[in-house]
């Protein structure tokens, strides 16, 4: 009796590993042709606009001869069709090769990106955790003490915070921290002498540079987050099971955290899901403000320069990682999801 | 000024040029606006510190032919020295690495004799052969630079002995001595040779050794840059130990790092200048210097229009714009009126011409001469039927330009021309406007070399695409005095040529020249032994020093 249900558990088992595989495998597959369409459409966007490396080099400089203009384009290979220079671009990509910068300095778009990245993930990172850390409290605040001053107070602080256009507040920050109080370093990532400290005094000095744009980066989304977790909440706090569990006797603490905020949390989790793959994406304004050379900034300059290479590179990066986050998700799907597998 | 001649950069980046730490030959002749300084105790020159500037923008490549940019001509400057330079007038040329030199009386030929105690900065001797290495390499074919041109006029170059250099000329090349007089073409062929100079970008571009007055110390991209003075520099070691270059992309923010201290330099904006500088604080902790900058805005007109062919009407324009109002709304007043291509205050400018005055009375009646009246009542000018409207195009961000726009549409109206303003992305500007010649009329600026050549700017030979004259001028009288400017040595004989072709442009008003702009450096008060000049106040920046007393950094690790 019991073996012969063992071995159905097994091939059972089996059964779902291998239609799993399969599963992913198709999408992998799929996802191949997506990334060459993808690469593709770009390509050919980004030198249809106006301008191209060369000319903005070049153009209204007296000093540039039409021979420059030539030999440059063919430096870069733009002197080709458009469908070589894709090809070439490809072919070098296959192996790795992100190409170099059309910029004068040259340098190999790998480098460019792999500097501004971390940059870009750290301060990302750090304001999503923030962002979690103060919603979810504010949030289950508002709900629990619905009305009182502090729920307005917050409130409205929160909608203010919104409604503030980022870079107007990073100034009045900067102005109050940087300039009147001295408490907190203006702008950048290090002080000077940041080589020179220990490493704890580096952290420190790390850390103070990142509170500025940590929580004025937050400060927008704030505002959505802790909306939304109030009124998950409140949805949460009405259910029967609520009812049940105080009907039973417990604490409202026990109430609240225990039973209401998991659940309240299920909606939040999946909004956080969707901004992972915006966490490489820099904001330009943000980051010019800060002079913070991340990920935005490096792509809106590019583009700016019609440097090609690096836009493509930042173009290659985000579509890989939006389209692998999309498979992961459908993975997490299919696993828990039986009707999707089929 | 490693020939940023008349480059584009004058145009994207105008007021950006202004910020950039030494902002390479910038400077302008009249009114130095210095608050005197407190008499500190103790002033003796001494050797220390820090200066931290701001920069908008980080340097590309630190090989001074490959760079484009302001931000990294204005450090490689540091590293690298000419063998001759302009004075802090602009007008003279002073020995760098070569002691002395000799222009041969036809102008054909041009000798240098070096100095023979200059050493890179890895010991290794400089002779003439890095002059003809660098030569050879900015001339050579495949190098990507834009700064060629003015070498290309050599025929022959000459390694006299290690230490003399002869270079001959076509023909006569008035410009060619300013040409040696930057940067450009000196470089350590020890470390250079043997690979095309445009591989060089990734490494020597970004760790050069040079031989001036600066060395290179670091570089965090889109970061900082430092330099470290170089202490066996031939001309004496600079006072200041170390600079550095902070790329603070945003104006606001540079200006509050310059309050709190975070920088110790920077280029302000007229409404910092005017509104915000004021307070006894600031006076009393930082020194603000004011002088014309090296570049001049203009309206310029489409000349294949029908429109614009007729010189009253042009005329009429100018004298329809109120140019002091202009610089009082665009710059704050910060800035003086245009009337010539050239400088005020400088050699080559003609101070004799002020331009079509404002008066729109005048103005109205060149435009009825010219056969445009009113004649429907309706506050516009027509003739034939046809109204007198036109488009002033210019490049977006740049927004004085797009506010001089609107303060000359407003007093054309008053005349009774209607004008349209369009503000377009500078690449889509370029291609679709101005090379297709699709315009009515351009608000643009062109910067200025210390050298009056403007051959690429007013020869009727330039109007291919591409090429900068493109409002299509064309003057006998001004070709043939561009062409003699070229080729005549004399200054006094050459200034009379150039005198005159302003005059030439003055009657028929090609252009409307607009403003001129000051440069507005502050720098921390800390620093002594700033004399501003025509040139800016970099151009003795290894003369600044801080009095021991006053240091604020402490450089500890050895150099």
């Amino acid at each position: 009796m019991v073996r012969p249900g063992f071995d159905a558990e097994v091939s059972n088992h089996g059964r779902a590993l291998r239609v799993v595989l399969a599963y992913l495998a198709r999408r992998t597959i799929t996802l191949i042709p997506l990334l060459l369409g993808i690469t593709f459409v770009s390509f050919v966007v980004i030198q249809a606009a106006p301008g191209s490396p060369v000319e903005l080099m070049v153009d209204m400089n007296p000093d540039a001869s039409p021979e420059l203009r030539q030999r440059l384009e063919q430096y870069w290979g733009l002197d080709q069709p458009i469908h070589v220079q894709y090809w070439r671009w490809l072919q070098r990509l296959a192996v790795g090769d992100f190409g170099t910068s059309f910029a004068a300095d040259q340098r190999p778009v790998l480098d460019k990106i792999t500097e501004a990245l971390p940059i870009t993930l750290l301060l990302n990172a750090l304001s999503l955790a923030f962002i979690l850390l103060m919603s979810i409290p504010i949030g289950v605040y508002s709900a629990t003490h619905r009305y009182s001053a502090l729920d307005r107070v917050t409130t409205v602080l929160v909608f203010l915070g919104f409604a503030m256009p980022t870079f107007w507040l990073a100034l009045l920050c900067m102005m109050l921290f940087g300039v009147e109080l001295g408490w907190l370093p203006i702008s950048g990532l290090q002080s000077l002498q940041h080589e020179q400290l220990s490493t704890f005094g580096r952290f420190v000095d790390r850390a103070r540079h990142l509170v500025l744009p940590v929580v004025i980066s937050s400060v927008t989304s704030l505002a959505g987050l802790s909306r939304y977790m109030r009124s998950s909440m409140l949805e949460v706090v009405r259910q029967d099971y609520i009812t049940t569990a105080r009907s039973k006797g417990l604490s409202e603490r026990v109430v609240i955290y225990r039973h209401a905020l998991r659940n309240a949390l299920l909606p939040v989790v999946t909004i956080l899901g969707l901004s992972v793959p915006g966490l490489i994406g820099g904001a330009v304004i943000f980051e010019t403000m800060f002079a913070i050379p991340g990920m935005g900034r490096l792509f809106y300059d590019s583009v700016m320069q019609r440097d090609y290479m690096v836009v493509m590179g930042v173009l290659v990066m985000g579509a890989v990682l939006t389209l692998v986050g999309n498979l992961l998700a459908d993975i997490m799907y299919a696993i828990v999801d039986p009707r999707l597998r089929r | 000024m490693p020939g940023t001649r008349e480059s584009r950069h004058s145009f994207l980046t105008l007021s950006c040029v202004a910020l950039a730490m030494l902002a390479v030959g910038c400077g302008g002749g009249s009114g130095e606006d210095r608050v005197a300084v407190s008499a500190p105790v103790d002033e003796t020159p001494a050797y220390g510190d820090v200066i931290v500037s701001g920069s908008i923008g980080d340097a590309s490549v630190l090989i001074p032919m490959l760079a484009g940019d302001s931000a990294s001509h204005s450090i490689s400057g540091m590293i690298f020295d000419g063998l001759i330079a302009y004075d802090k007038n602009l007008s003279e040329f002073e020995p760098r690495l070569a002691e002395r030199w000799e222009v041969a009386e036809n102008g054909l030929e041009i000798v240098f004799h070096l100095r023979r105690d200059v050493r890179w900065q890895d010991g290794v001797p400089f002779t003439a052969r890095d002059v003809e290495f660098a030569f050879r390499t900015i001339t050579h074919p495949d190098t990507l630079t834009a700064y060629a041109e003015d070498y290309r006029q050599v025929e022959r170059f000459e390694v006299v002995d290690d230490f003399t250099i002869r270079v001959t000329y076509r023909q006569p090349f008035a410009p060619a001595l300013g040409s040696w007089a930057s940067s450009l073409v000196v470089l350590p062929k020890h470390l250079l040779d043997g690979k095309p100079i445009n591989d060089h970008a990734r490494d020597f571009g970004r760790h050069p050794v040079g031989l001036g007055p600066y060395r290179f110390e670091s570089w965090e991209s889109q970061k900082q840059i430092s330099l470290r003075a170089n202490h066996d520099y031939y001309r004496g070691r600079p006072y200041i130990e170390r600079a550095v270059t902070r790329v603070i992309p945003d104006t606001q923010t540079q200006f509050l790092e310059l309050k709190s201290g975070g920088l110790d330099e920077m280029g302000l904006t007229p409404l910092q200048f005017q509104r915000q500088t004021d307070t006894a604080e600031f006076q009393q902790d930082f020194a603000k210097y004011k002088y014309l900058t090296n570049s001049y805005s203009y309206l310029g007109y489409n000349l294949k229009r029908p429109l614009f062919q007729d010189v009253r009407v042009r005329r009429a324009i100018s004298h329809a714009i109120d140019k002091q109002e202009i610089v009082d709304a665009v710059l704050l007043g910060l800035g003086s009126p245009a009337a010539v291509p050239y400088k005020p205050g400088t050699y080559w400018f003609n101070d004799r011409l002020k331009g079509p005055q404002y008066d729109p009375e005048k103005a109205k009646r060149l435009l009825a001469e010219a056969g445009w009246t009113d004649s429907d009542g309706d506050g516009v000018l027509d003739r034939e039927g046809a109204r007198f409207q036109f488009e002033i195009i210019t490049n977006k961000g740049n927004e004085q330009r797009e506010k001089a726009a609107t303060v000359i549409q407003r007093r054309l109206a008053e005349i009774g021309i209607k004008v349209t303003i369009k503000v377009i992305e500078w690449a889509a500007f370029i291609n679709n406007f101005i090379d297709k010649r699709n315009f009515d009329a351009v608000i643009l600026g062109w910067s200025l070399s210390p050298d009056p050549d403007q051959y690429d700017i007013w020869h009727s030979s330039k109007t291919r695409p591409k090429e900068f004259n493109f409002v299509t001028y064309a003057n006998a009288e001004v070709d043939e005095l561009l062409e003699k400017g070229r080729r005549t040595f004399d200054r006094s004989e050459r200034k009379k040529h150039y005198d005159r072709l302003q005059e030439v442009l003055d009657e028929e008003q090609p252009y409307t020249f607009l403003y001129v702009a000051d440069a507005l450096p502050i720098v921390h008060k800390r620093f002594h032994g700033i004399e501003p000049a025509p040139a800016g106040i970099s151009y003795n920046f290894n003369e600044w020093y801080v009095p021991a007393s006053m240091q604020k950094y402490r450089i500890t690790d050895a150099p």
